[in-house]
């Protein structure tokens, strides 16, 4: 129930938003079902793709372990220790850099569907040059620091 | 009864294009590559210019054995390639091949797309980790590093995107499409193609499989079946990025007689983009992996921010 009551939510503020300016009519048009009850069903059918996948190769391909077959591959040679090594992690201010800027973009989205309103546009695209202003400071910084190199 | 009707129509609908369209990109690629080499590829499966070569290698994989190595981290490695797989089929699920043809038409799906697609380096991961193997965990590694860097241009492309158009629909990004994009977009058309050639780790971004350096990467481990999940996956990823990539930056149905032939228009976007990717393969020797940071770093990332304030300060101005 509560499930229809959103959707009927969703069908209205498509509908008013449609029929604002800059919204493209095409997005008022929706289909009868949510769509992310389909995505959900899409979901669904590809795991019943690989469960189905799976069950025909069992009964399709031979089964025969020997110990060679199953010891881990490396190059011909008996495995040397484990293969979970610890190994450094380069990318690691990669990383850090990323989720920052990651963090970023997920602002940027929003303001594509305010950008054009009269109050917010020019005020809006000042505010984000700022805040993509100090990012880029401080990628700069990490490059001028030798961070952004490999080795 | 008619809403589950129509829900099974759509995502068996969608299911089809996933097993077709890889299947076709495949053959283009055999076919594309073998010509631009001097060679003349498969030509004996199925008869007529080895049309079903990719057909008989399905057949062979799910005859092959499935082996677990005893060291591996069994459960996580048997379901590693459903997790590569899947985001792909749910990603073809939203993207519209014409303003009615679309399988699910989520409000927001520029926004969705990126995630799902993101989700699929984690089934590399898992394979790469649950191996373990040293070859894999290097491949899962550089994968890892590799997503880290070219998932952000790819974003930073798409948001630009949404800016120009006012919308996060890719049904609207294509309505509001015009040919004067080509131009206006044009670098942030060129980020969006090498981060998405790279997101889907394709020769010259195919560090995390290098053959010649770490076997096969985190696929190493994967016989039969299994393997062939990736190998698909990575089919389906260029079905996904060419059509995503022809939706964005050339109108997805926009051409002549579109209110009948739009899809068709789109499809053929989406093939001459997957044409450019194999051509790539083609074409470029692999970047070494410090060469491949400071690609996305240098040179990506400010071209995506610079494109954003383009299209940001234009869009203010002319409003």
């Amino acid at each position: 129930m509560s499930h229809a009551a959103t959707w009927a939510f969703r069908v209205r503020v498509a509908a008013a938003a449609a029929t604002s300016r800059h919204v493209p009519a095409q997005v008022a048009r929706l289909p009868r079902v949510s769509p992310y009850v389909v995505v959900a069903a899409v979901v669904l059918v590809g795991l019943l793709l690989f469960v189905a996948a799976m069950g025909a190769r069992a009964l399709l391909a031979p089964k025969a372990p020997t110990r060679a077959k199953l010891t881990t591959y490396e190059s011909g040679v008996d495995p040397v220790g484990q293969g979970w090594a610890q190994t450094q992690i380069r990318y690691f201010v990669y990383a850090f850099l990323y989720v920052i800027f990651a963090v970023d973009a997920v602002y940027l989205f929003p303001w594509a569907l305010v950008i054009r309103s009269t109050g917010l546009g020019a005020a809006s695209l000042v505010e984000i040059g700022v805040f993509i202003g100090i990012l880029l400071i401080g990628l700069a910084h990490a490059a001028r620091r030798g961070l952004l190199r490999w080795f | 009864m008619t809403d589950v009707l129509e829900v099974t129509l759509r995502s068996v609908s969608v299911l089809a294009a996933f097993l077709v369209l890889p299947l076709l990109v495949g053959q283009a690629e055999h076919k594309v590559m073998a010509h631009m080499q001097g060679r003349l590829g498969p030509m004996y499966a199925g008869g007529f210019h080895g049309w079903a070569q990719l057909v008989a290698d399905g057949v062979k994989f799910v005859q092959k054995e499935d082996i677990t190595p005893a060291a591996a981290d069994r459960r996580v490695f048997r379901f590693a390639p459903a997790v590569a797989l899947v985001p792909y089929l749910v990603a073809m699920a939203v993207i519209p091949l014409s303003p009615d043809l679309v399988a699910a038409d989520a409000p927001a799906s520029a926004l969705f797309v990126l995630a799902t697609t993101a989700v699929g380096i984690l089934g590399t991961l898992m394979a790469g980790w649950a191996s373990a193997n040293k070859y894999s965990l290097l491949g899962a590694m550089r994968s890892a590093a590799q997503l880290l860097s070219y998932e952000l241009p790819l974003v930073l492309a798409v948001a630009s995107v949404c800016l120009a158009a006012g919308s996060l629909s890719l049904g609207g990004i294509a309505q509001a499409w015009s040919p004067w994009w080509l131009i206006w977009q044009l670098p942030g058309a060129l980020v969006f193609l090498v981060a998405a050639v790279a997101e889907l780790q394709r020769p010259p971004f195919d560090m995390p499989v290098a053959d010649a350096e770490i076997v096969f990467g985190a696929y190493t481990e994967y016989t039969g079946l299994r393997f062939a999940f990736f190998l698909l996956a990575e089919y389906a990823g260029i079905v996904v990025m060419s059509l995503l990539f022809a939706v964005l930056y050339l109108g997805g149905w926009q051409g002549p007689f579109s209110d009948q032939l739009g899809w068709l228009w789109t499809l053929l976007k989406g093939l001459v983009i997957a044409v450019v990717i194999i051509w790539l393969r083609v074409a470029w020797p692999r970047l070494r992996e410090d060469q491949l940071q400071h690609l996305a770093w240098i040179v990506l990332v400010p071209l995506a921010l610079a494109q954003l304030a383009l299209t940001g300060v234009w869009v203010v101005v002319s409003a």
